[in-house]
């Protein structure tokens, strides 16, 4: 798949595995931090009734940080959880995707979590499906 | 007089050293690792991210393990750490309808569009106590069947199209937030649906039933109960764009509810709503009946004097961390507060003797 959102990549990055994404990026580029990663908390808004006016669900925590590669690009990253290297790999991560490893990190990394992401979605699904309830009807006296 | 007195740290230092002892308990049986209590006590874990009002797995597990098992204690050690973590943002709302579900059944239309998913649910099982797990041993992986991903659509869409129920407008007022203003009554609903969902699951669960044994009834259907995972999207300021930071587990439960109209209304369903963080479905299915009682006023309908139609009984009770410091700091030292009350009971009886005396 090509890699042509920043959207797209960041929510890749925030949702994998940081064990996973860590193993993946064996080597760091040299970098400086414009932001430490920092622990946070986000409050997570719903709707009442699934579709109406907005109320606050409960927070959950975050790591944000921001790093400059020494040779220019700035990534960004907000990960859910209190994970600062899951953070920072994120953010450079983020940055690579600004350089001409863009093409070599999509498809060694992004790819890669992408994949692993939906089998491991797919698996819940089809587990879900296991369970779907299959209806019959029993043969009614009077149609006997 | 006021008088201070100080004393009781070496007794303290040594009950929370034997606390320690305590909470290891037997040392030749293995010790808990907090990633255990995650994995395989996860509605625990569960119970108290949603009463702790903070979704972080890993700190609810390590919160039980603090705290011996103690949901309630556990619960105030998440809202304490809560308080020290800097607010960086607000969600966009979660969207539901797009959950990824893992159960998704519906007690008022067998046949529906995605099906009735039972999940994995203690529902049908027999509730006999099995011996197997007391042995440790490997279990298979669950059946799956083949199929791919479709949107499973909210149950209400359905009523909906034929007005036969209230809709749930969608408006972007911005929610007030009981974590960052003291609550005021008469609350919004939205500021109740806040605090319910924060709420002690015995207590919601406890209002719930009132509410079904006649204490304000409200001839409550399931219309859909679905549990899976939803995305959490942020405006993350330094992009000016929205991001997806993760991925959340929560439980939905919407209410169908018989109303029989007003003067303004035709006759028509309404609904009540619970949502609550991860696989919690006793207290979606108790918040949304809780939170279809305390419509009362809004829909036009009468206050019978039930508790769980009377705001300020629910949400002033609900909070578990709330109660609990109040109720549990009675047994600190009162000395001073109870020596004048020592003093006024002799004083009184003295006259009253006193009296008698005189009257003999």
């Amino acid at each position: 798949m090509t890699w042509n959102s920043r959207k797209d990549w960041m929510a890749v990055l925030a949702k994998a595995d940081p064990a996973r994404l860590a193993a993946l990026m064996p080597d760091l580029p040299a970098h400086s931090f414009l932001r430490s990663p920092e622990v946070g908390a986000v409050m997570v808004q719903a709707r009442a009734g699934g579709t109406g006016a907005p109320f606050n669900l409960g927070e959950m925590t975050v790591t944000r940080c921001s790093v400059q590669l020494t040779d220019g690009p700035v990534g960004h990253a907000w990960v859910q959880g209190r994970d600062a290297r899951h953070s920072t790999h994120a953010a450079i991560m983020d940055a690579l995707m600004h350089t001409p490893q863009a093409a070599a990190l999509g498809s060694g990394v992004l790819d890669v979590l992408h994949r692993e992401a939906q089998a491991a979605r797919q698996a819940r699904t089809e587990k879900a499906a296991a369970t779907k309830v299959d209806f019959f009807t029993l043969v009614r006296g009077e149609d006997a | 007089m006021y008088v201070a007195v100080k004393g009781g740290e070496r007794a303290i230092d040594n009950a929370h050293a034997w606390l320690a002892e305590e909470r290891r308990g037997d040392p030749s049986v293995p010790e808990l690792s907090v990633a255990q209590i995650r994995e395989q006590m996860r509605l625990a874990v569960n119970r108290v991210m949603a009463e702790g009002s903070l979704f972080d797995p890993d700190l609810a597990a390590l919160a039980i393990k603090q705290s011996r098992g103690d949901l309630i204690e556990a619960v105030f050690l998440l809202r304490a750490y809560r308080t020290t973590l800097p607010r960086l943002a607000s969600s966009h709302p979660v969207d539901t309808g797009a959950m990824a579900v893992d159960r998704r059944i519906s007690a008022t239309f067998k046949d529906l569009p995605g099906g009735q998913v039972l999940g994995p649910t203690f529902d049908y099982t027999h509730r006999l106590l099995d011996f197997k797990l007391a042995a440790e041993g490997t279990v298979p992986p669950a059946p799956q069947t083949a199929t791919t991903a479709a949107p499973v659509p909210h149950v209400m869409d359905i009523l909906n199209r034929d007005g036969l129920i209230e809709a749930a407008t969608p408006d972007n007022t911005l929610p007030p937030d009981l974590t960052r203003e003291p609550m005021e009554l008469p609350a919004a609903r939205a500021l109740r649906l806040q605090a319910i969902t924060r709420g002690d699951e015995g207590f919601i669960l406890s209002m719930a039933y009132s509410t079904q044994r006649g204490y304000g009834r409200t001839h409550a259907f399931v219309g859909e109960l679905r549990i899976g995972h939803v995305a959490v999207e942020v405006d993350i300021p330094e992009l000016g764009f929205a991001v997806e930071i993760g991925e959340i587990e929560l439980s939905e439960c919407e209410t169908v509810n018989q109303f029989s109209g007003s003067r303004t209304q035709p006759a028509q369903f309404t609904r009540g709503y619970g949502l609550v963080f991860g696989q919690s479905e006793r207290k979606a299915i108790a918040m949304s009946l809780v939170d279809r009682a305390l419509r009362w006023q809004e829909l036009g309908e009468d206050f019978t004097g039930a508790p769980a139609q009377d705001e300020e009984f629910v949400l002033m009770h609900a909070d578990n961390v709330q109660a609990t410091g109040f109720l549990e700091h009675i047994k600190l030292p009162h000395y001073v507060d109870f020596q004048a009350e020592l003093e006024l009971v002799r004083r009184l009886r003295a006259d009253a003797i006193a009296l008698q005396e005189a009257a003999e």
